[in-house]
């Protein structure tokens, strides 16, 4: 780069952030924009943040009932409920769910909550959220980027939505999309249309992340506030900050996959197929490979495991640290572990193949590395048990997620260890194992820090507090529900139990299990009952929720705390504060908590 | 403005950009980083598809042709043709950034319609060879050329070739568009009125992106 290019983007540089505090200036009249600007096509990043968060529930809320009705079917194969045909039609004839509609729901429960709940209603969210206001920043890098990512996500949403009501149904293959049964039409009923708007929405919401990841990487690296050097931002931000860098190099090569996926579908190519048999008829299609589709699905599929907990763990970490008041455990080893999961994270895809002839001697290697990313997870675990070790802890529903996020991560992870090793996997591949390994380790865990968010930053959000009796309520009985659901699944499934099945009576293997099944089942209704506990909680508490008085309710040193209580679109009214020390500087010499925002005294030492 | 950087400024401690670049621009090299990803799976694809079938057409037998040269016996000569119009788009594409630099608006847009022309003549001259290609029966899921060991050869082979170029083709198509839209704003003198040509140092790094993802798919599909 000549010397010329760098002043040029050196004056840029500046001239942005003066541009920055011009924006501001004239905040005062944007209180007053229109109801479009304001609240559809914001480009203030906290309100596409809540944008992104109350899309994500409305899909919560639909993927989670998907799994009670599919729950019905498992729980109770024998027993009719008339109201089934009544909502799904010709999908329930005689109040029992078909085999179609079962696996279109298992298939679009996955799908939702992987991708448009834990994905982009959890990162999208708290990325959003948090990333200008805790370095200190007015709005994203490119607010009117932030805007197109939430569309792409509410497009794609629609496109997904559109296919529940095709009349062929929607995608049914399972939400890895494997071919061959998705890219043959006549394979299915569910690889039909709605296979193609399943590929269609996901394409939009790898778009979707590509924006929105870019922004989340340029304004951590480029927007930080005066004084915020990397090693002062909170354990959020490098959360989001790894979670945008797996995002941004895993999304596009599923995107890749998804392409010659359409082309097999379409164009009569054959990049996954060979030697296959429809309907007793042989088909043209040679030389491809279905294992070829595994390989770049999975390339993304495991680092998207990370992208949803990464934020997870950045949530929880903070929540814990203010909760606790006590400086966060490791802060530099917290960052370590932070990106050694991150680089492990692309090394380890091939641990989900393991009974595809995959060859031995490679699958050694994915052991071993799967089995070292214990040792970045244990660290973490480590680091947040001796956070809260000794602390003066606020019992807040943030903290209680926060500690049922530690407790659920070492319960689900320690079943991870025994899936890594290629040789059990050959028992629990495709059981009820690792339907309880992976829901405990990443959907409830993911929820508990998503959840632990929602608590502790809602004042923020809104300006009110979410009612902290029902929050009590819903975190008891969501953790003894997530511990009674997936807990016995562990022992179905080391007993053998397929997952995907839809009905268990007929086997004389699992008839044993119809009891557990039946409990299972009841506890599913039960918890999904205690989370629209927390919808009315959530929308309530916007409207008339317990007002928020002061600026800093949990007594946070972080920056979002300084902003006032209603924060406009530029966020700080003056100057953006300067920062001057880390973020966890919590019962430091015998004071309760230090604001970044404070100078080190003459007689202080930085931590 | 006070553009002195001296050694002890601390860059990653806040306040600035820490590469002391705009955020477009390092937005710009992620996307790169991202999109590179994009034809290293569609490549690597190529090469699993490729390397498990036992034999696989001769590019010198499939690419030999030239427009207007009949059935002259040209191997990789018209594809070499397009690969040197592609790499001179880039070159012109430095002088554009050069000139930028230099703020001389009339350079830039001399050096960025020559880009442009570049860009238009390869997507001309790859229209031509697809044209070409699906007159002679190949095309996706049909594929006229033998194996080099004589057996029928795989569609796999025009399945890639067809997908991966037209994929780098679309990105060039895209790269042409957004020459154009810079272009017209270098016209419109906006970069004179913003101060800096950096705009054109964006669309430049997308450029020669699209020119080296060229040279692999040219290497994957025509030499080995």
């Amino acid at each position: 780069m000549s010397n010329e290019a760098t002043l040029h983007s050196h004056q840029e540089v500046h001239g942005s952030l003066e541009h920055d505090q011009h924006g501001n200036g004239h905040d005062g009249h944007e209180h007053h924009g229109t109801f479009i600007s304001k609240y559809v096509f914001s480009m203030d990043h906290k309100m596409i943040a809540k944008q992104f968060l109350i899309t994500g529930i409305v899909w919560a809320i639909i993927g989670a009932f998907f799994s009670v009705l599919f729950r019905l079917q498992l729980g109770f194969p024998d027993t009719s409920f008339p109201w089934l045909s009544s909502i799904l039609g010709h999908w329930a004839e005689n109040g029992h769910i078909k085999p179609e509609a079962y696996y279109a729901l298992v298939t679009m429960h996955g799908t939702i909550l992987v991708f448009f709940v834990l994905t982009a209603g959890l990162s999208g969210t708290f990325s959003n959220f948090l990333i200008p206001l805790q370095v200190g920043a007015r709005d994203m890098a490119s607010p009117f980027m932030n805007m197109l990512s939430y569309w792409f996500f509410f497009i794609a949403s629609l496109v997904m939505m559109a296919s529940l009501f095709v009349q062929t149904g929607p995608a049914s293959g399972g939400w890895t999309a494997y071919p061959p049964l998705s890219a043959l039409g006549d394979a299915s009923i569910g690889s039909k249309i709605g296979m193609d708007l399943w590929i269609t929405s996901m394409a939009l919401f790898v778009v979707s992340q590509l924006l929105g990841g870019l922004n989340y990487i340029s304004t951590i690296l480029n927007m930080r506030t005066k004084g915020m050097s990397m090693t002062k931002m909170p354990l959020t931000i490098w959360a989001f900050f790894f979670t945008a860098v797996l995002g941004v190099l895993s999304f596009p090569v599923l995107l890749s996959g998804f392409i010659l996926l359409l082309f097999d579908r379409h164009a009569g190519t054959s990049f996954y197929l060979s030697d296959i048999f429809v309907a007793g008829k042989a088909l043209s299609n040679e030389g491809g490979s279905a294992i070829l589709y595994q390989h770049l699905f999975w390339f993304l599929g495991h680092p998207e495991v990370y992208i949803i907990v990464l934020p997870a763990m950045g949530i929880v970490s903070e929540v814990l640290a203010i909760n606790s008041r006590k400086p966060i455990f490791g802060y530099l080893a917290m960052i370590g572990s932070l990106f050694a999961i991150c680089i492990l994270a692309f090394l380890v895809w091939a641990h989900h193949m393991f009974v595809t002839g995959l060859n031995p001697f490679l699958g050694a290697f994915f052991v071993l590395l799967t089995l070292l990313i214990a040792v970045p997870s244990a660290i973490k675990v480590f680091n947040w048990l001796t956070t809260i070790w000794r602390g003066n802890i606020n019992f807040t529903p943030g903290a209680l997620f926060s500690i049922g996020f530690v407790s659920t991560f070492i319960s689900g992870g320690l079943t991870g260890i025994w899936l890594g090793n290629s040789s059990i996997d050959i028992h629990l591949h495709d059981t009820y194992f690792v339907i309880a390994h992976f829901h405990i380790v990443m959907g409830v865990s993911a929820f508990f820090g998503m959840f632990a968010g929602i608590y502790h930053w809602f004042p923020k959000m809104y300006g009110r507090f979410l009612n902290n009796t029902l929050g009590y309520i819903h975190f008891w009985i969501t953790l003894c529900g997530a511990y009674l659901i997936f807990w016995p699944m562990h022992y179905e499934g080391l007993a053998g139990m397929p997952r995907r099945y839809y009905d268990y009576s007929t086997w004389e293997s699992f008839k044993q299990f119809a009891g557990l099944n039946h409990f299972i089942s009841i506890v599913v209704i039960m918890v999904f009952a205690t989370q629209l506990l927390f919808v009315f909680n959530f929308f309530y508490s916007i409207f008339k929720g317990r007002k928020l008085t002061i600026a800093n309710p949990w007594k946070a040193t972080t920056l979002e705390w300084t902003t006032p209580i209603h924060a406009g679109h530029g966020n700080w009214p003056g100057e953006v504060p300067e920062v001057h020390r880390w973020p966890y500087d919590y019962s430091k010499d015998g004071v309760d908590f230090i604001p970044q925002t404070v100078p080190i005294g003459p007689n202080e030492s930085e931590h | 403005m006070d553009t002195a950087i001296t050694a002890k400024k601390k860059w990653w401690d806040g306040g600035y950009s820490p590469f002391n670049v705009s955020y477009g621009k390092l937005m710009m090299w992620f996307f790169l980083l991202s999109d590179a990803f994009t034809f290293g799976a569609l490549l690597i694809s190529y090469g699993t598809i490729r390397f498990s079938s036992i034999s696989w057409p001769d590019p010198n037998e499939v690419f030999r042709s030239f427009p207007g040269a009949g059935e002259a016996n040209l191997p990789l000569v018209f594809v070499s043709l397009m690969t040197f119009i592609l790499i001179m788009s880039s070159v012109t594409m430095v002088l554009a950034v050069h000139e930028g630099h230099n703020r001389n608006r009339a350079g830039v847009a001399k050096w960025l319609a020559w880009t442009i022309v570049g860009g238009i003549l390869f997507l001309s001259c790859q229209a031509w060879e697809w044209t070409h290609l699906w007159h002679e029966g190949a095309w996706w899921g049909r594929n006229p050329f033998m194996n080099q060991d004589g057996s029928p050869g795989s569609s796999n082979f025009t399945n890639f070739f067809f997908t991966i170029t037209g994929f780098h083709g679309l990105h060039v198509t895209s790269g042409v568009i957004l020459n154009i839209i810079i272009l017209l704003n270098v016209l419109k003198g906006t970069y004179d009125d913003r101060g800096h040509y950096e705009m054109v140092e964006k669309v430049g790094l997308y450029w020669h992106f699209v020119d080296l993802v060229w040279v692999f798919v040219f290497t994957c599909f025509y030499l080995l």
